[in-house]
């Protein structure tokens, strides 16, 4: 019979953050009384130096050999209290995390009471479980020094010049025939006026002169497996390259770039960059119908009639939150204020004498350069009229109607263009791709990363990043620092010779299986399969490189031999039990 | 006393279920304290033995939650979720148990508002069925 486990509490404050809602003192009285407790603490904030100084000196001090902490949740801090316990000699793996701000402290901010005793029974399964933990080891896997970019727009392209520079193979894939992505079909990009194309052209040229990046164009991922450090992947061809061998003799610059397609290789990480696309308004606004023509077109149709037409309108009507901050689309696409006022701006210089409204409902021009840019536009004569969400305005055969809202009336505004601002939205085949990397999107569709402010570039699944606007829209210089940013993220991981895989992984106790080979078919990895036991029976053996400690195979072994470590029957068992336990109350009179 | 409060054990996947949870709390959804997260790396870890001990030991409302379907992030962990939860559903009716006491949804990281919403109404649906008899006034038996 092992001896009774020395169990550490530790209870965060959080600043204000849980301690507002949740009484921490009384948490910590309780988890006091708790079987195998020796030793508990309170911090202001447990995860500040001196919090993580405190766990450590308590595990050497108090010989402590297991950890829980109650704070926020593991999902952020996890791997920052394990490192604690890594650093005082404890296996991290003895660590159990509870989450009483995001479970108790900010959704029940209204009933402290209600909260506090949540706060307590959370504790108290969490000692439960952590009376059972197993030290667990981590598995070294080689890393392939090898970096695959998703997307090959300016963010893509610049996150894989970056990656290249650091020394790093890079494996960049776009779906289209040519690199460029959205900025092809741009006219200038805001503040500075500068020609879009010549800033992606210079990008291209600088990717062909680097011969550790290998480009495939019409080009997409068709499978990802594997994990960290060692991602299979591979390739399929898409769209309008349809016979590879003629695009190959047409001799077009990018195609000399091009590796073969359907290839699989390796890649360490993964970083996607697969950009956005702008809503087509159909219906709205006339915007595509009979007898409206070329009239109403939206801001990107706008740029290429920039770049290929010379352009010759009097009056111009722009219109803003087209399909945008709608009870179907809520979010502000954030761009389209300043493209606007851009576009506003070059149609004045392109067409002197002209004049361009711009209706809006809030004029979004954030910062210390975008603020200066509309007091410009206002400068240089341009109309700012604000309308109503209930009022939309209403375009006509030859004019705009708007009731302006802070003169009172209704105007007419005779025009020979309407111009619509469309929202970005997420790009197309990005449902296909979260589901094939198994990261997740938001509700608008846009990839969501694993914490928006601690791990902003960074998927919750290790080695696979994201930047630019399949994130969320946004200006050209913030993804751009975003691109730097995740190739910083996944340099991180290529510049190890190996990473650790995870100890949660499953495990086979030889003498209880029966090797029926349940877990072999459930396991999507390969991670199990049927061997040679010494005494001559076939039993289960799982790799804990391939396992990723899903814990499926555990559930249909009708023997128990196979355990999903850190997730066991005793310790989830004893987490349910715990969580049934008669109310705190009651039991903190029987214990004393 | 007040109106009855269930006590309501839910499992989470570490992926989707468990990261929705997370975004109803930091964005301050305030939703029943009538509810006790479980862990679990993948809906699928989740057994039928793990469900009826919840109801053994009196619990009036089990949820299952995993990421909603083709996003698992173990391919397919969640279709086991169902296999489990529709077999154990019908385990209750023989017991004598309301299945409508156990329940799947499916939650994604970004629903936050989704997972504060199925608690409050999961929590409103155990409250009409009343407490579950096999509740012993929240005292369980020693095995």
């Amino acid at each position: 019979m092992m001896a009774m486990p020395r169990v550490g509490v530790f209870v965060c404050h959080c600043g204000s953050n849980i301690a507002a809602h949740v009484d921490v003192e009384a948490v910590t009285d309780y988890a006091r009384t708790l079987p195998g407790v020796v030793f508990v603490q309170r911090n202001l904030y447990t995860c500040s130096d001196a919090g993580l100084r405190e766990i450590k000196e308590a595990i050497a001090g108090e010989r402590l050999d297991r950890v829980v902490v109650a704070a926020c949740t593991p999902r952020t801090h996890e791997p920052l209290f394990q490192g604690a316990c890594r650093e005082a000699d404890l296996n991290p793996y003895l660590l159990e995390f509870v989450n009483i701000r995001d479970q108790c402290a900010w959704v029940h901010m209204k009933e402290p009471e209600a909260a506090t005793r949540k706060a307590k029974d959370l504790v108290r399964m969490g000692v439960a479980k952590a009376r059972l933990l197993e030290p667990l080891e981590e598995q070294q896997v080689p890393v392939e020094p090898t970096a695959l970019v998703i997307g090959g727009g300016i963010i893509g392209m610049t996150a894989a010049q970056n990656l290249a520079d650091r020394g790093f193979a890079v494996k960049l894939i776009e779906r289209e025939p040519e690199l460029g992505g959205m900025l092809l079909r741009l006219d200038t990009l805001y503040p500075t006026g500068e020609d879009a194309r010549r800033v992606v052209q210079e990008r291209i040229a600088a990717l062909r002169r680097h011969e550790r990046i290998e480009v495939s164009t019409s080009s997409a991922v068709s499978s990802v497996t594997g994990f960290v450090g060692s991602y299979e992947v591979t390739i399929e061809q898409v769209g309008h390259c349809v016979d590879p061998g003629a695009a190959e003799t047409k001799g077009e610059p990018d195609q000399a770039l091009d590796a073969p397609v359907g290839q699989s290789f390796t890649a360490g990480v993964i970083v996607v960059a697969t950009g956005t696309q702008v809503l087509q308004p159909e219906g709205m606004y006339g915007y595509g119908r009979t007898g409206y023509g070329q009239r109403v077109i939206t801001q990107l149709e706008l740029e290429e009639r920039f770049r290929t037409d010379a352009l010759d309108v009097g009056r111009v009507v722009m219109i803003q939150c087209v399909g945008a901050r709608s009870a179907e689309r809520p979010y502000c696409s954030r761009i389209c204020c300043t493209t606007a006022i851009k576009n506003a701006l070059e149609i004045k210089e392109v067409c002197p004498g002209s004049e361009v409204y711009i209706l809006y409902r809030d004029a979004e021009t954030q910062g210390t350069r975008y603020e200066a840019y509309y007091t410009q536009a206002r400068e240089a004569g341009i109309q700012f009229i604000r309308y109503q969400v209930e009022r939309p305005p209403e375009v006509l055969a030859e004019r705009v109607l708007v009731y302006d809202e802070m003169l009172g009336a209704m105007l007419s505004i005779p025009c020979d263009m309407v111009v619509l601002s469309t929202p970005l939205v997420a790009g197309e085949g990005a449902h296909e791709l979260a589901q094939m990397l198994k990261v997740p999107v938001d509700e608008h569709g846009f990839f969501l990363e694993a914490h928006v402010k601690l791990r902003p570039l960074d998927f919750a699944t290790d080695g696979i990043y994201v930047a630019g606007t399949a994130r969320w829209p946004a200006h050209l210089e913030e993804t751009l620092a975003q691109a730097y940013g995740a190739a910083a993220r996944a340099a991180t991981v290529l510049s190890k010779d190996q990473v650790q895989s995870s100890g949660v992984v499953a495990l086979v106790d030889e003498y209880l299986c029966r090797g029926c080979g349940r877990c072999v078919e459930i396991c999507e990895f390969g991670a199990s399969a049927l061997k040679e036991a010494s005494w001559g029976m076939k039993v289960a053996r799982v790799n804990a490189v391939m396992c990723k400690g899903c814990g499926a195979c555990a559930s249909v072994c009708p023997t128990g031999a196979m355990q999903a470590r850190h997730f066991t029957v005793e310790q989830v068992t004893a987490m349910v039990r715990a969580a049934l336990e008669p109310t705190v109350s009651s039991l903190a009179v029987e214990s004393r | 006393m007040g109106e009855f409060q269930p006590r309501i054990v839910a499992f989470a996947c570490n992926w989707c279920s468990y990261a929705g949870a997370d975004l109803a709390g930091v964005s301050r959804m305030q939703y029943p304290p009538t509810t006790r997260v479980i862990r679990v790396m993948c809906s699928g870890r989740v057994t039928p033995g793990f469900i009826l001990e919840a109801f053994r030991r009196g619990a009036d409302g089990v949820l299952v939650t995993g990421c909603h379907p083709g996003d698992c992030h173990y391919v397919s962990g969640n279709e086991n979720a169902v296999v489990t939860v529709d077999k154990t559903g019908r385990l209750l009716e023989l017991l004598g148990l309301d299945d409508e006491r156990l329940r799947l949804e499916w939650i994604s990281a970004a629903e936050g508002a989704r997972f504060a919403r199925l608690m409050t109404e999961f929590t409103e649906q155990v409250r009409e069925l009343g407490p579950s008899s096999l509740g012993h006034g929240g005292a369980a038996p020693e095995v």
